[in-house]
């Protein structure tokens, strides 16, 4: 976190100087472990163990926070008899597919669900199952849970052996301090100090959070990282409390807002999932299968039409299903590694990349680089000449013969961008606020913003169509923006306004309870409603911190309705009170019959506590006063997810696709569900092979960005982190006989790169399974363009096509690789070392 | 310690001390003249950090069209006047001389990049996403009504405005383009 959000790190610095006890779990010593209390080192790859064993850890010794567990999670709730666990099939749970590599996932449901309810409903049609996996439809969850019982049959006494308390218990219970020995590499005693210090600190008086990035997620197993975490957390009490939660530090500027308001393939704006041509054949159909009818998700029909209103208009009507049908239907997975393979078929014509650099951004870049040297156009839109841009030119398969310049038929149109400071908009930061910028000044020459771009592509577009029926929905889009200034910019705030909605009258709406189902609301995405209320830009309000209270209200605005931290009903008791006057943050006013506090309630403002739900009510109304999760469908937090992930409603250890040791814990070594590739062009190192004998894992420098377009041009950064090195131990560099500032050859089946080394003990190795397993720790940030001042080889291009099965997120952190002194061969030489690799 | 020993020379002492004799060595005319670039601007801006997802403010001066510094927001709750050192060094992302501000055009087998004019690139641009999208129409796969192209696909960065993404989703939703990506995924 210091090194990659070193000024959101100020605040674990402030906190530490108050009293609060940090621990840093990282395969390397960083900046952050230098402040930190303790630095734990950690095998890439197994931090399910860790956690697994914490989760062990507090249900052995009773120490989770029993009357919030009781109260606002589903512990107590009972789970299909027909449940398997990984513990009875030794590493699968009940419903495994093994031709398809998918779950039927209807045996997790909470009893009573599904068997009955089901109504012809298969089981690769339920969330989690095949079509809804296969399309990552666990993205949607990104705003609201999956569709489940809204009042579950349920043993508050906790003894029952369905209860969701009893099976955590059973399938954790060889998540033990050996095991995390074994596995993690961490010894006995600093877990124990670990786990007594975040039990301490967790209850009615304190609170523990935990941070985490792309270490986390980057794995083929990255959704259930942050699961294991989320049980955890819930059992200890800290979620929607302050001090509390898990904070997913987010790389990018607007990395939140790419998922809220998508550029992805599988949802649309606010978590909406994309219609699927097998699951959704009209409107009606889709809803009912769009997730929970119970809770606020339940209000989705008003979410859904809002938004076709936004986008069709008047054309949008009760009688043709608010245009539903003019929205495109997926089939499958079109995530973009699976693109990239179509690419190289041939199927893809047409390619835009915008502010994005694939050819040294993605895992395994050959693969990438193919794919482009195999459209018919590409538009690349960048502040710089990216590699992207650039690769007939000078990529690396040029030097290797792989490719020639005049043989690559693709028509590239390089279009520069405008800056940050040269266009106004918002990002929404990690924490869900979105702030406006101000415009500093124009762009200079050609650049544009991408707003233009797509607006001006858009008029160009829609100069050019037919009458014929499949330019319907282009004809009849809403596509008017006032225009600004010399470029005939559109507005902005115009685009911010249509995306927070209006109502009936015209007028901007303030909440996304203001959304209606009949048409009469516009809304182009439903959690940011309330960004434009009362018709003012609420992101650009800035009334400084220091003039606030601890939680700011009126600096910019975060969603859902400026809360700040979410389900913050849980921040009090089951009778409304605060936890304890040290935590106190959201509570219960009885006297005016309302919610109040610091924050801004994530709860109906006048549900009182004793609220309890009529039979059959739907929406929010069928959550009780009790209920904090209120985009659940029980309004539960979820310690075990009976619906909605693609692979187990528990997490379980599985190691990395490419690991040097075994799964000791289980016959499944791997996650089953996860995605490969059967390609050529992206193979794989077999697992436990002793050509392979190395753990490799990347990160980030604080000196440059990503894959170094925003960094590498810049004297100053450039300056300060001149060149690709590689992290490894003494040991190590002993046992391959390479020194510090010499050079080291990294080689995967992918292919092989160059680094200067940098020896160090940093990098620790570990005692896992009886032996020492090395680690080797890379930066990703050089290539040889995009207008850099300094150049390096490509990490990502060592890396593997394994995805989660949940999102489809590349296994980037925990791989396996072998290290030799010197440098790489060049030309032909070096596509020969990495055959003989992939043959031995 | 005698006069003039490391612990009297260590500037942290003599500036305790306020009697470091030296301490205007560097002063002239010239030096009394200087004023900081952030108090001759023309204008300041209040814009947001475009590196991490923290979401530093950042306050950016202009003068004579130009971007003359980028200092961090005192104003910000979230970040307090501060900014890392890719923060602080946006003002060279904006101003460095690498940076492209023409539209470059490669025509297919192309060895060298061609100027291009952004009107005419902005035609040939749309006229090839209408012709690839009617060239690989698909209104049905297996019987279901799908009506998309499977032939266009777009990727974009995670330091792209809420307002560039909401129009590019909606475009790209209207043709029937479902390739669509972040790196929201990767």
């Amino acid at each position: 976190m210091a090194e990659c959000h070193p000024v959101g790190f100020q605040w674990v610095v402030e906190a530490r100087a108050r009293g609060a006890k940090v621990f840093h779990v990282d395969p390397r010593y960083t900046r952050t472990s230098a402040l930190a209390d303790k630095h734990v080192p950690i095998r890439a790859g197994s931090d399910i163990v860790l956690l697994g064993a914490l989760i062990n850890h507090v249900l052995v010794n009773e120490l989770d926070f029993r009357e919030y567990v009781l109260a606002y999670t589903n512990a107590s709730t009972i789970i299909s008899k027909r449940f398997r666990d990984t513990e009875d099939l030794d590493g699968l749970f009940s419903g495994f597919d093994a031709e398809h590599r998918k779950y039927d996932p209807s045996s997790w449901a909470y009893e009573g669900a599904r068997e009955e309810a089901a109504a012809g409903l298969r089981g690769e049609q339920l969330e989690g199952g095949e079509k809804h996996a296969e399309a990552a439809g666990s993205d949607q969850y990104g705003s609201g849970g999956a569709a489940m019982l809204g009042r579950p049959p349920t043993d508050p006494t906790l003894t029952h052996p369905r209860c969701v308390y009893r099976i955590l218990k059973r399938h954790f219970a060889r998540y033990t301090p050996d095991l995390v020995a074994e596995l993690c590499g961490i010894s006995r005693e600093d877990f124990a100090e670990l786990a007594d210090a975040i039990t301490a600190n967790s209850g009615r008086e304190r609170t523990t959070a935990w941070a985490y990035a792309v270490g986390w997620t980057q794995h083929s197993v990255g959704v259930q990282y942050i699961r294991t975490a989320a049980i955890l957390q819930l059992l200890l009490g800290n979620m929607g409390r302050p001090g509390g939660g898990i904070m997913a530090l987010r790389g990018h500027a607007s990395i939140q807002g790419s998922t809220d308001i998508p550029t992805l393939f599988n949802i649309l704006p606010g978590y909406l999932p994309m219609p699927h041509a097998h699951r959704h054949e009209g409107l009606d159909d889709y809803l009912a299968q769009a997730g929970a009818d119970t809770g606020f998700w339940g209000r989705k029909r008003s979410y859904m039409v809002s938004l076709l209103k936004a986008w069709w208009g008047e054309a949008a009507t009760e009688e043709n299903d608010f245009c539903f049908g003019h929205l495109p239907r997926l089939t499958g997975d079109h995530g973009h590694y699976t693109t990239v393979m179509a690419q190289i078929e041939g199927a893809v014509k047409g390619y835009f990349v915008v502010g994005e650099n694939p050819a040294v951004g993605s895992s395994g870049g050959k693969a990438q680089r193919l794919g482009l040297a195999n459209l018919d156009w590409l538009v690349v839109r960048d502040l710089t000449l990216v590699e992207t841009a650039t690769f007939w030119k000078d990529g690396p398969e040029l030097e290797t013969g792989e490719m020639r310049t005049e043989d690559i038929a693709t028509e590239v149109f390089f279009l520069p961008a405008a800056s940050h400071v040269e266009k106004e908009g918002t990002f929404t930061n990690t924490q869900r606020l979105l702030q406006w910028r101000e415009k500093a000044l124009d762009p200079p020459g050609d650049c544009r913003s991408d707003l233009s771009f797509y607006y001006h592509l858009g008029k160009r577009i829609r100069q050019r169509l037919s009458d014929d029926e499949i330019d319907r929905p282009l004809r009849e889009l809403t596509w008017d923006y006032p225009e600004e200034g010399e470029h005939r910019d559109p507005s902005a705030e115009a685009v911010l306004r249509e995306i927070n909605g209006t109502g009936p009258d015209g007028r901007a709406l303030s909440a996304y309870t203001e959304l209606k189902p009949d048409g009469s609301t516009r809304c182009g995405c439903w959690i940011y409603c309330g960004v434009y209320a009362d018709e003012v830009n609420q992101a650009a309000r800035r009334k400084p911190g220091r003039e606030q209270n601890r939680v700011a209200l009126e600096w910019g605005w975060a969603w859902p309705a400026n809360r700040r931290i979410l389900y913050n009903r849980a921040s009090a008791d089951p009778e409304g009170r605060p936890w304890s006057e040290r935590k106190a943050y959201i509570w219960w006013d009885a006297e005016k019959g309302e919610w109040t506090g610091d924050d801004v309630p994530d709860f109906e403002k006048d549900k009182p506590p004793d609220y309890l739900p009529p039979e059959g009510a739907r929406a929010e109304a069928a959550l009780a006063g009790t209920d904090p999760f209120i985009m659940q469908a029980d309004g539960k937090g979820w310690l075990f997810a009976p619906a909605g992930l693609a692979d187990g409603p528990l997490p379980a250890h599985y190691e990395p696709h490419e690991s040097p040791v075994r799964n000791t814990l289980y016959g499944q070594r791997a996650n089953p569900a996860r995605k490969v590739y059967r390609s050529p062009v992206a193979p794989y190192n077999p697992p436990e092979s002793p050509r392979f004998p190395y753990v490799l894992t990347t990160y980030r420098l604080t000196e440059h960005h990503t894959a170094g377009a925003m960094s590498r041009p810049l004297s100053y950064l450039a300056e300060l982190q001149p060149e690709l090195f590689c992290e490894i131990s003494p040991q190590l560099a002993a046992e391959v006989g390479v020194v510090n500032g010499g050079w080291a050859t990294i080689v995967t089946t992918r292919t092989a790169i160059e680094a200067r080394v940098l020896v160090t003990e940093r990098v620790r190795p570990l005692r896992v399974e009886g032996r020492l397993i090395h680690q080797v720790g890379l930066p990703y940030h050089w290539a040889w363009g995009s207008g850099g001042l300094v150049a390096g080889d490509v990490t990502n291009d060592l890396m593997p096509l394994v995805l989660d099965p949940n999102v489809y997120i590349q296994e980037g952190k925990a791989v396996t690789c072998d290290l030799r002194a010197g440098r790489r061969p060049r030309g032909k030489a070096l596509i020969d070392l990495v055959e003989e690799y992939r043959h031995d | 310690m005698a006069h003039g020993g490391w612990l009297s020379r260590w500037p942290v002492i003599r500036q305790l001390r306020g009697e470091d004799a030296r301490s205007d060595a560097a002063r002239s005319a010239r030096t009394d003249a200087l004023r900081p670039r952030t108090e001759e601007a023309d204008t300041v801006a209040r814009s947001i950090c475009p590196y991490c997802a923290v979401g530093c403010g950042q306050l950016v001066y202009v003068k004579d069209g130009e971007v003359t510094q980028i200092e961090g927001d005192p104003d910000s709750p979230i970040s307090r006047g501060r900014l890392c050192p890719k923060g602080s060094a946006s003002k060279q992302l904006v101003t460095h001389p690498g940076r492209q501000t023409r539209v470059l055009y490669r025509r297919p087998h192309g060895t060298e990049w061609e100027p291009l004019d952004l009107e005419t690139a902005m035609d040939m641009i749309a006229d090839r996403v209408v012709r690839t999208r009617r060239e690989t129409w698909q209104q049905e796969e297996d019987g279901k009504v799908v009506r998309r192209t499977m032939g266009i696909a777009g990727l974009g960065g995670a330091t792209l405005d809420n307002e560039e993404n909401y129009l590019m989703k909606k475009l790209y939703t209207a043709l029937g383009a479902i390739q669509v990506e972040n790196q929201a995924r990767i």
